[in-house]
């Protein structure tokens, strides 16, 4: 048996690395990959978490994450490509439409 | 230990199987499909004559079985330029092991005593198998995607994803019967849909599950091929229109890959089929005991005897099945594309949720499968 | 879950997120995370979730992120060329990806976590019986609002995505003309 410890300090690490691309790089698309990173890091530490405390719930909100990412995947995406066929780029700093 | 190596024999087994079922198909394809179209066929291999002079017909079976695949094997492994070279070479294989480790969780027979001891016959006893076939049939698709982008080839691109976008929509139909399936028995585990199948109704019918699902054995039958991407579903592949798809820069070994994953998938689904719907390795009317046949006889057969009879009825369910898968490919005209999709989306998936909605209404009236 | 599958899944599941943030072509980000995936589908099932790593392997790895390469095709994204963006906001997204690691590795402490073990499941933990005994009866109705959400979902993305006809583009020039004429 894996100390919990050490599944924590693993989801940790994933989400760390999520946020860092998050923060680092510029290309929306990978952008929107560290946010899977991010959510699947949480998935992580709620199934541990779920499995020492030897309740469901953990997995019934696991399940929600995945639906709802689902759900933001195709949202998200579909935003990308109309900004796309508008603006022709999916570099974050040239979408400055909003800035003045 | 004995247990895990048992597993690795039966996994070994069944994956043995899986690939001569596919040889059996290769060879149909060949002289099969000569039969079917009323020509000779494969015909150039009769080594010493030695067939003819006994008068019997010259099957190609050196052909088929073994010039082919050394031709194959020994050609240039030819990557284009501008190629990514890793992915070039990762995604035959990532497209044919999905396909290769789905085989291990199909129960091939009961349970077999042998000095004492008793195995199961099926290689991995998980209790989830249903969903584990689904995820890997669902992985099985980035071969067939990558394979179409890492060639740096526009045909192969376009073939590419004429092949993920139809492998996604047919997935569906696909889950919504096996769903349709779990729900008449109960249970996500294979063994135990086989062993449910067991006995008979009105005492002579079989109670295999074609009977009680037959709309989900149609589904099941026609995503299957069209997962497997052979005709009427080839549309990933069109000599004048994509020439071979994602295949198209791909030589040697790793075209013979791509090859051999859909044969594998189309043994595949024909073992799923005889799993879910024609009684696995269930014989008709026999019991452990051995044959208790409609009109009341009893025939005692031994219970090694019976394990084995079980085996060959697997077997041969199988092989007849994909016969079958044969016949429709060489009898039925292709689609189009849009035809595929309409026929995938309009047509199996609303079918497949009916199925599951009247399912799920009959097994809550009879008051569950359990 | 043995401790040396556990290692290697660890090992394999930063390596592959790392790859997810350093890799220069969309492609290969994308395949290092459908590798992150799978290998936490396995982490998953390893601790008795085994329906919701199943579901993990084919709902996210086999269908979302082919969605994403689809994606990437659709906009046919060239291979980036060296750092891109402001150094600033690198150097600012490194400062913070560091603190944010020595908070994490503060509150993470084994003393700190008390919390009741029970690391010996019941039978049926984690199979699909438990699984939608506690989804259909305590998550009732979350799980109701999650299918109007993919409705929902589906919709606005085929709103969002699709192209506008030449004919809906006629029609809406003469709308306006018709206001301007009225007003």
């Amino acid at each position: 048996m894996v100390s919990l410890s050490w599944l924590m300090a693993l989801s940790a690490a994933i989400f760390v690395i999520g946020v860092g691309g998050f923060l680092t790089r510029r290309n929306i698309l990978v952008m929107f990959m560290s946010i899977e990173l991010m959510l699947n890091a949480v998935n992580l530490a709620f199934v541990s978490l779920g499995s020492r405390l030897g309740t469901m719930d953990g997995q019934v909100i696991v399940f929600f994450v995945m639906t709802v990412a689902a759900a933001e995947a195709a949202v998200g995406l579909a935003i990308i490509i109309s900004i796309f066929r508008s603006r022709e780029t999916v570099h974050a700093d040239d979408l400055t439409l909003l800035k003045w | 230990m004995t247990e895990l190596v048992v597993g690795a024999i039966e996994a070994i087994l069944m994956v043995l199987i899986g690939l001569h079922l596919s040889i059996f198909l290769l060879y149909f394809e060949r002289k099969g499909s000569a039969l079917i179209q009323d020509r000779v066929g494969a015909n150039r291999a009769a080594i010493t004559g030695f067939g003819r002079k006994l008068g019997m017909p010259n099957l190609g079976i050196v052909n088929t079985l073994v010039a082919d695949p050394l031709k194959l094997f020994t050609k240039e492994d030819f990557v284009p330029e501008g190629a990514d070279h890793f992915l070039h070479g990762l995604a035959p294989f990532l497209a044919l092991f999905p396909v290769l480790v789905t085989f291990v969780v199909i129960p091939f027979g009961d349970t077999i005593t042998i000095a004492g001891q008793t195995f199961n016959l099926q290689a991995a006893n998980l209790n989830a198998a249903a969903l584990y076939l689904l995820a890997t049939i669902g992985i099985g698709v980035y071969g067939v995607a990558l394979g179409g982008w890492a060639s740096n080839n526009r045909w192969a691109l376009l073939g590419g994803i004429r092949a993920t976008a139809q492998m996604i929509s047919y997935e569906i139909a696909m889950g919504l019967a096996i769903v349709a399936v779990i729900m008449t028995y109960g249970t996500l585990d294979l063994q135990e849909m086989v062993r449910s199948q067991g006995g008979v109704w009105f005492g002579f019918l079989p109670r295999w599950g074609l009977f009680v699902q037959p709309l989900a054995f149609i589904l099941l039958l026609t995503a299957g091929v069209a997962e497997s991407k052979r005709v009427p579903f080839d549309l990933p592949e069109g000599e004048s229109e994509l020439i071979l798809g994602y295949m198209v820069e791909y030589s040697g070994g790793k075209q013979a890959a791509f090859m051999f994953t859909d044969f594998a998938e189309q043994a595949l689904t024909a073992m799923l089929l005889v799993t879910f719907f024609l009684g696995g390795w269930q014989v008709p009317w026999l019991y452990r005991d051995g044959f208790h046949l409609p009109g009341g006889h009893i025939i005692a057969v031994a219970p090694l005897l019976v394990s084995i009879l079980g085996i060959v009825s697997f077997l041969v369910k199988v092989v007849v099945l994909c016969a079958f898968l044969g016949l429709v490919r060489w009898t039925l005209p292709r689609f189009r594309y849009d035809q595929l999709m309409r026929l995938g989306w309009k047509g199996l998936v609303p079918l497949g949720l009916a199925n599951v909605l009247v399912t799920a209404f009959i097994v809550v009236a009879t008051g569950g499968a359990h | 879950m043995p401790a040396g599958l556990f290692w290697f899944l660890a090992a394999l599941s930063i390596l592959a997120a790392l790859g997810v943030v350093l890799q220069r072509n969309p492609v290969h980000c994308l395949l290092a995370l459908v590798l992150t995936l799978l290998a936490i589908a396995v982490l998953f099932i390893g601790q008795d979730a085994i329906v919701v790593g199943f579901l993990q392997a084919i709902v996210y790895a086999g269908a979302v992120m082919v969605l994403f390469l689809f994606v990437i095709w659709l906009l046919n994204l060239p291979v980036e060329s060296g750092p891109t963006g402001h150094l600033a906001l690198k150097l600012f997204g490194t400062l913070a990806v560091a603190a944010l690691l020595a908070e994490l590795a503060v509150f993470l402490v084994p003393s700190r976590l008390q919390l009741k073990f029970s690391s010996a499941h019941a039978a049926g933990y984690g199979s699909i019986d438990a699984l939608s005994q506690t989804l259909f009866s305590e998550y009732l109705i979350a799980f109701e609002v999650t299918s109007v959400l993919l409705l929902v979902a589906v919709i606005g993305a085929v709103a969002l995505a699709r192209r506008t006809t030449q004919a809906e583009l006629q029609e809406r020039k003469e709308a306006s003309a018709r206001v301007e004429k009225a007003a």
